[in-house]
Parts: C-alpha cells; structure tokens; sequence
C-alpha cells in the first residue's frame, strides 16, 4: 500500500500548476470483525477501505476534498484527478485563510510493522474454546491498519501496523459481568487464557448477591481502565490549545486561577511509546512525548497548526482534534497488592460508563459504574456493586482527593472503531480516591 | 457507476442460498466559518458496497471500497467464507429467516436543491450570519456550520430484489460562548441536533436566520445568571432536550438487539424485557411513541431499511402501554416477536443492525402557556448540553445549556447550568402535560453511537415541549 499511495502521490504532484501545493493523507484498513454474544458468532465479516484526503493550497487560499479508493490504479487516479478539479474550481470563491499552517520542512518517515496475526479462525476457535459454558459478549477486531501523508514538496511519511484487539465481557445475569480487554500485535495463547481465567474468577464474586448503596461520598480505588476513561474525557475540549483560548476547556481553573490537581498527577502525550502514526495530517513530525500537566501544574497544550497559526505559537504536532492519542500517566507509588487494605471501606471500580461533562467549566464529569464494581469493607470484596452515577470534579478526584496512584500501570489500546480501527492508546495507574461523589 | 458495479457483482456473484448486495455512494460539503474566518471548505466522496451472504444456516459479510471485478469477487469469497465458519457456531440460523427483497425507490423531497444554489452564495450565508453572533465584548467564540449530505443506496438480492433510495440530507448549526473569568456558557442552535431531510430550504424551515439575536441576548443573560436551583419540582422541557429524553431513555432500551444481549459488552443492554411488551406501562396516559419512516422532512425517512423491510409508521408506546419494540427482521426472527423496519447501518462498511430511526413522541393539547401556568414551582430548560446514563438505560443525567425557572405560573429569572437526574422506570410516569402542534419540532442527529464494530448513525425525533412532574433538579458548581 506504500508504494500505491506514493505512486499516487507523484502522479497526482505531476498534475498540479502554478504556484499550487497539494497534501494528501491517506487511510486504510483491511480488518476482521468477528462479534459475540453468548458465546456463539453473532456476526462475522470483513472490512477493506481505504481512501485520501487532499489539501489543495494556492498562496493561502486553499480547500479540501476526499475520496474513497478501488485499489485499482486507473480508476483511482481518475477519481482524483476529478476531485482535484472540482477543489480546483472552489479556490476562485474562498478567502485567504489566516490560520492555513502546513509542513514545508521535508521530513519523511516509515513506519511498517509486522504481520504476526493469527488466522482469523484461530483465534476466533481460542475465543469460543475459552468460551464454552459461559455467556461471552464481545468483538474481535484484527487486520492491518494504515496512514501515509505526502505532499508536493516531496515529503513522504508512512505508517502500518497489523493488531488485534478482542474487547469482551463475560456475564452472570441483567448487568452483572466482568469486562476484559486483550490487544498487541502477537496473539498469546497461554496470555489469553490467563486473562480468561482472571475474568471467570471474578465472574464467581460476581454473583454473590449484589450491593445497593445510597448516594454519597465514597472512597474508591478506580483501576486503570477506569482511570483511562475518566481522564479521557480532557481530549473533549480539555487539553486543546483552542479550548483553552476561547475559555472553553475543562481544565479552566487551571488556568484562570490557578487551580493544581494532586503533585503526584503527572500527564503527557507519548507518541514515541504508544502505537499510532508519528505525524499528524498536515505533515508535522510528533515529538516523543509533550508535557501537559506535571506534577499537578499545567504545563502544555496540546497544538495543531490551525491554532498555532491563530494564536502565534509553535505546533507540537497534534491533530486538528487536539487530543491526546498516547496519553500516559507516571505511575504512583502505592503496590497493587496493598490497594484493598488502604482502600478499607468503599467501591473498587474496575470499569465506569458514559460519561459526559455536567459542568464543564467546573471540570465536573458525571457517568456510572459499570461491570465489575464491587463493595469492600475491612480490605476484602463483599459483593457486587448495583450501578451507580457518580458526579464528581476532576480536581477534587486527581486534586485534593486523590490519596495516591498505584506502582503499576496498564497499557490499554483502544478498541474504537467509528471512523476506522483506533490506533489510540494510554498507559495509566490505578488511583485511589477519598470522598468520590455519587449522587444517584 | 452503480451499473457498472451491478454488471460486475452479476459475475462474479456467490453460489448461496441468498446474497445481497448493498451499495452506498455518499457526497457531503462542511462549510464552518469560525470567529468570522472560514474554515477550509471540504467536498468529500465515499463509495463502497457490502456483500452479505447466508448459506447453510451461516451468515457473513464482506465490505468494500475495491469495486473491480476482482474486489468484489474477492469481497464475495470472503463472505461466503465467513457464512461458512459461523455455520454451526452461530447465534441462530440464518437460513430460517426469509429475507425480504423489496422493489422501489425513495426519493428525499426536495425544494431548493443544495447544488442549485452557487458555492460562494452558499458560504456567504455561513459567513453572515456568523458575523452576527459577536455582539458583545464577552463573546469568546463563535461559528457556523452547514453539513450537507447526499447519498444512494442501492440493494440487490439474490431473490429479485432491487431497491434505489436517494437521500439529501442538510444539517445546520449556529453556536455562541461568552466568558468571564472562570465562568463560560454557550448557547447554539442545530450543529448536532437538527439534522433534516431536505435542501438549502431546511434554513427556512428551521429559522436560521432568527437565531443569533436570540443566542447572543441568552448567552449573555447566562453568564449573569445565577445557577440553577437544586430541589425535586416540575420540569418543562423544550423539544431541544426532549429529542434526547425520547432518544435515551425510549429508544434505547427498545432497540429489541440490546434486549436480546447483542450490545452488553459496549452499547449496553435493557430494563425492558420481552414480556413487558404488550403489557408495561412505560409512561403515563399522555405518552405516545410512534415509530414513524413517513414524515417528509424528518432525518431517518426512508421506504426500505437496510435488510431489505418495507418502513411503516408503527405504534411503540399507546397512551403509555408499551406495545412494540424497535428491532428489525432478524430480531423479530430471534425473539418471535413483531418489531418495525429498522434494520440500519450507517454506511457500506458497516453491518446493519437495530437502529432507531424516526422515533417521535405525538402532540397532546396543551399550549406552552398553558403548562408553564400549569406550575408553582419549576424549570423549564432548552437546548441539551450533556446527557449520560446507564447501560440498562435507567439512570440517566442530562444538562441543558438554558433555564428559566417557573414560579406560580410565570416565567421568572434565567438560570445557567440547569441539570435533572432520574430514572426512565420512573420519569415518563411523571409525564403531566404534552404540547400541543405549536410546540412540536422536528430534530435529528447524525450522531448516535452503537454497535461492534462501532457505528455512529442519523436519527429523527420529533417531539413538543413536555412538562414532567417530581423530577431532581441541580445546578453547577
């Protein structure tokens, strides 16, 4: 697919006249999707997609077109040369645009991975082998993934990754399951069945009689994946460099008034340890990693070129989103193994659920608990928590509340698959929390 | 280039009980001016089909873009391959549905057709009605943005089926943020929430040009009000968050796939329970929920769902008896059990599965004076902010950004932050007062989120304003 896309790249350079300057930023799949649902094949197909975007820029005037692609080097070279017209033709109707920022310093890269997946059918006779006799739920999604940027400079840039993601649950009854996850480039047998086997025997603690508790304050110890989830929600307007001019992010006291979260809360994007694409769609080169909260203090936004144009600053390589895709947090210091001890009485949350900010400005985000979330009292499990909703600040439950984060961290990729397969990732602790609201 | 692509599928087609070829073909404009400068204007192009198979009690599908000969020959194989592995380890047995092979076409009613109308007066209207909207000093953004869509479907079967569907499909939006220190408030209008068949007259329709006095006088009403109240008290909604009660708390939990597990790992499941239909009482006696392909301009009309199954207007919920769920062939074929035509994916590389469509909550009698008389003590919010809840689809929280509390009958002070929690269980027995036509809005999304692997979707709600008693209300912080 590299040698395509560059093949297109150079064909489509050669049709440029003037002054013009064309990038293009090309996405493909070709993956599996194999769903579940009690432990039998609820649907099972392939996807193969793939297409590009092009930026046709002429002085500072520029427009953008998209095209989806055959594989088939005629027809797709016909589509765009008619798509670079039709871009062509609007370039007379639009403005300047004051804030057009793209790559000029030719910087090429190539990334290709592996393909070190299992057959399809193999890992799909693992999972429903595992399976047997209980009521899995989930999706198996593998295949290659792939980005390429290029433009008529000559820069070239190439990623491709072959994974697997299986994100699944194994239920006892109503909403009562245990929730796993299990990615990586090379399928472990013996690793998966240590997961499986891990997930079945919390399935036993889940169904002892549940747990309905009345609103309050709470201590929790949220495991990573929920931790995952509940930072997650700053790539929603809260590390963006625009969100944050136009007063909009979720982190505003941080900056209006100076509000910290917990010393030992220490944020970044880390391109270089996480797995997606080290270059961004206007051609700007991540660096390995961007400090965005240390220790506490805000230090970094995340920059696309659009705002570091608008706002006269440097990009750091983000995309137009502004989030992070290699979120990591440093690790804390409390063992694993001591968290039910300190945690004494509470809620241990391994998953939480829709969640959405209630008042953004506040930095207060509300969801629910999901899965496996358990009472505890005295250090031990108890019982299965009923669902609860919580509504709490980010900067009472990584700030003032947050009694500490644990020595070990998870690696989770994300499972996502609404514009294509995700190649976002974060690596984070599990946190331990004093007086974490709930309020339904 | 559809005929192109038939000749082709008729060659290279699969040997099966039944295939069915689905062919998407999508052209969308987005133009967004931004604090008065354009954002750079995109045009974009998709093409694709799947290819779904059921042989021997299997099923399996194939997607994609590769529409040669040789793609879609490749694409067929690897469907009938997955037919072939799911055979005997499947959920049920596909070949025990007879799948439907609908003929006839559909066609969006159009006025003024998106194309007709010259770019540059297309982008003008997006850049003048944004220079409208930075009417104060506390303005600290503002934008505009016209999302136009138009697409084909095609649907072939193995049976003699063929049907063409042509959508147009246009969905404004208009917001404004105000700020001051470590307060901001955000009114807006459309962007994600009205979404409508139709062309450039949708703006028309919807008033766009009326917007932004009234979103840059709101946002700064906001930004001096005081928060809103906390207590349990009566809450008139707008169509502008009642599209999204309707939508989480009715048309979630009805989707008859979730009922059956398919979404427990992601989308989640129900409360409802397949014995409860025909019996429940959802909501009170003013509660009636029709599933409704039918309205002309509403977002997700259409004549054929995604399987093939003719779309009629269904009754969902009578005078607050639930009485059918949303699930398409498949599901009724699992369950037993009737369901409506909604069957649904949101392009050609995604497989279709139960999806709400047009899911409307019909009018009563009440003007919107006459509910607000009909409180002593309440809130009456617009235009939702935020939304969360369970994956039963009980526990629910939404935010809305506007609110106007209610006190002996009168409109009183605007409020900022207005929230309200509950439990869908409960809520729509609360349900007091329905509005009446003058209240009644037509609304869609384009973003309803679902399915492995995942898959964001249109979806129409129309809805007037409604009036709930005993509900929690809360501000900020």
């Amino acid at each position: 697919m590299e040698a395509y896309f560059n093949t297109l790249a150079d064909a489509l350079t050669c049709k440029l006249t003037g002054e013009e300057v064309l990038t293009l930023n090309f996405g493909g799949e070709a993956s599996d999707f194999v769903r579940f649902n009690q432990s039998s094949i609820r649907q099972a197909g392939s996807v193969r997609d793939s297409s590009i975007s092009l930026d046709l820029i002429l002085g500072a005037c520029h427009a953008k077109g998209h095209t989806s692609l055959t594989g088939d080097q005629s027809e797709d070279l016909s589509r765009l040369t008619a798509l670079l017209a039709d871009v062509r033709e609007m370039l007379p109707c639009l403005p300047e645009d004051p804030h057009l920022l793209y790559a000029t310093e030719v910087q090429s890269t190539t990334q290709s991975g592996e393909n070190r997946l299992p057959e399809a059918g193999t890992a799909v006779d693992s999972i429903l082998t595992a399976g047997a006799g209980l009521d899995l739920v989930g999706v198996y999604a593998s295949g290659e993934i792939s980005h390429g940027f290029a433009n008529s400079l000559g820069q070239r840039n190439w990623f491709s990754s072959h994974t697997f993601n299986l994100d699944w649950s194994l239920y006892h009854e109503t909403d009562k399951a245990v929730k796993c996850g299990y990615a990586g480039f090379d399928w472990g047998q013996e690793q998966f069945e240590v997961k499986m086997a891990a997930a079945a025997a919390q399935l036993q603690v889940i169904k002892r009689s549940p747990r309905t508790i009345p609103p309050g304050k709470y201590w929790v110890y949220m495991a990573p994946a929920a931790v995952c989830d509940y930072l997650g929600m700053l790539n929603w307007d809260g590390f963006g460099l625009k969100s944050h001019r136009t007063k909009q992010t979720s982190l505003l006291k941080m900056i209006e008034v100076g509000t910290r979260l917990s010393p030992v809360v220490t944020l970044c994007e880390n391109t270089r340890d996480g797995v997606a694409a080290n270059f961004q769609n206007a051609g700007f080169l991540k660096p390995d990693t961007v400090s965005l909260i240390d220790q506490g203090q805000h230090r970094n936004c995340l920059i696309s070129p659009r705002s570091a144009k608008e706002y006269g600053v440097a990009t750091n390589g983000a995309g137009a989103g502004e989030g992070a895709e290699s979120l990591e947090m440093k690790a804390g210091s409390i063992p694993q193994r001591e968290i039910l001890a300190r945690l004494d009485t509470g809620i241990y949350i391994n998953n939480i659920w829709y969640l959405n900010y209630s008042d953004r400005p506040a930095g207060r985000i509300t969801g629910m608990t999901r899965f496996a979330c358990f009472w505890v009292e005295n250090g031990e499990i108890i019982a299965p928590l009923n669902v609860m909703r919580f509504d709490e600040t980010i900067f009472h439950a990584f700030g003032e509340n947050l009694i500490g984060l644990t020595e070990e961290r998870e690696m989770l990729l994300d499972p996502e698959t609404y514009d294509g397969r995700s190649t976002s990732s974060s690596r984070v602790p599990g946190a331990l929390i004093e007086d974490f609201n709930f309020n339904l | 280039m559809f005929d192109q692509v038939i000749e082709r599928f008729r060659n290279v087609a699969p040997r099966a009980e039944f295939w069915s070829l689905r062919m998407v073909s999508s052209r969308q404009e987005y133009i967004e001016v931004r604090q008065d400068v354009l954002q750079p204007v995109t045009t974009a192009r998709d093409i694709g089909v799947m290819i779904t198979v059921i042989h021997r009690g299997g099923f399996g599908y194939a997607a994609t873009s590769n529409l040669t000969e040789s793609g879609l020959k490749a694409a067929a194989s690897q469907a009938c391959a997955w037919a072939e592995r799911s055979r005997k380890i499947g959920i049920l047995d596909f070949s025990t549905i007879t799948m439907p092979a609908p003929t006839g076409e559909y066609r969006s009613p159009i006025r003024i057709p998106w194309q007709s109308v010259p770019l540059p007066e297309r982008i003008d209207r997006a850049v003048s009605e944004c220079a409208r909207l930075k009417t104060d000093d506390h303005i600290v953004d503002w934008e505009t943005s016209l999302w136009f869509t138009e697409e084909d479907h095609l649907f072939l079967t193995s049976t003699g089926g063929e049907s063409l569907q042509h959508f147009e499909l246009l969905t404004p939006g208009m917001s404004v943020t105000a700020n001051e220190g470590s307060e901001t408030v955000s009114r807006s209008f459309g962007g994600f929430d009205l979404g409508r068949q139709g062309g450039w007259e949708v703006l028309e329709e919807i008033a766009f040009a009326d917007q932004p006095p009234v979103l840059t006088e709101e946002v700064i009403e906001l930004l001096a009000a005081p928060n809103c109240p906390t207590g349990s008290m009566n809450l008139l909604l707008d169509a502008s968050q009642m599209y999204l009660q309707i939508h989480e708390s009715i048309g979630h939990p009805l989707e008859l796939d979730r009922i059956l597990g398919d979404e427990r790992n992601y989308a989640g499941t129900s409360f409802v329970t397949p014995e409860m239909l025909g019996t429940y009482r959802y909501g009170s006696d003013l509660l009636n929920i029709t599933f409704d392909p039918t309205i002309r301009d509403e977002f997700a009309s259409y004549a054929y769902d995604d399987d093939g199954s003719k779309a009629e207007k269904e009754c969902i919920i009578r005078n607050g008896i639930l009485e059918r769920g949303l699930g398409g062939i498949t599901s009724q074929a699992r369950l037993g059990l009737p369901g409506v035509a909604n069957s649904r994916a949101c392009s050609w590389n995604r497989p279709p599965i139960d999806r709400m469509a047009n899911l409307n909550l019909e009018p009563g009698v009440s003007s919107f004076e006459d509910m607000v008389a009909a409180v002593e003590q309440g809130v009456y919010m617009k235009s939702n902010n935020s939304w969360s809840i369970d994956d039963s689809r009980n526990k629910f929280q939404f935010g809305c950004e506007y609110g106007r509390v209610i006190r002996d009958g009168q409109l009183a002070e605007v409020v900022k932050k207005p929230n309200y929690k509950g439990i869908s269980a409960t809520f729509w027995r609360n349900l007091e007062m329905t509005g009446n036509q003058d209240t009644f809005f037509v609304m869609g999304t384009p973003h309803c989120g679902k399915g492995e692997p995942n898959q964001a979707i249109r979806v129409g709600h129309a809805t007037p304003a409604c009036l709930f008693s005993n509900v929690d209300i809360f501000g900020g912080e």
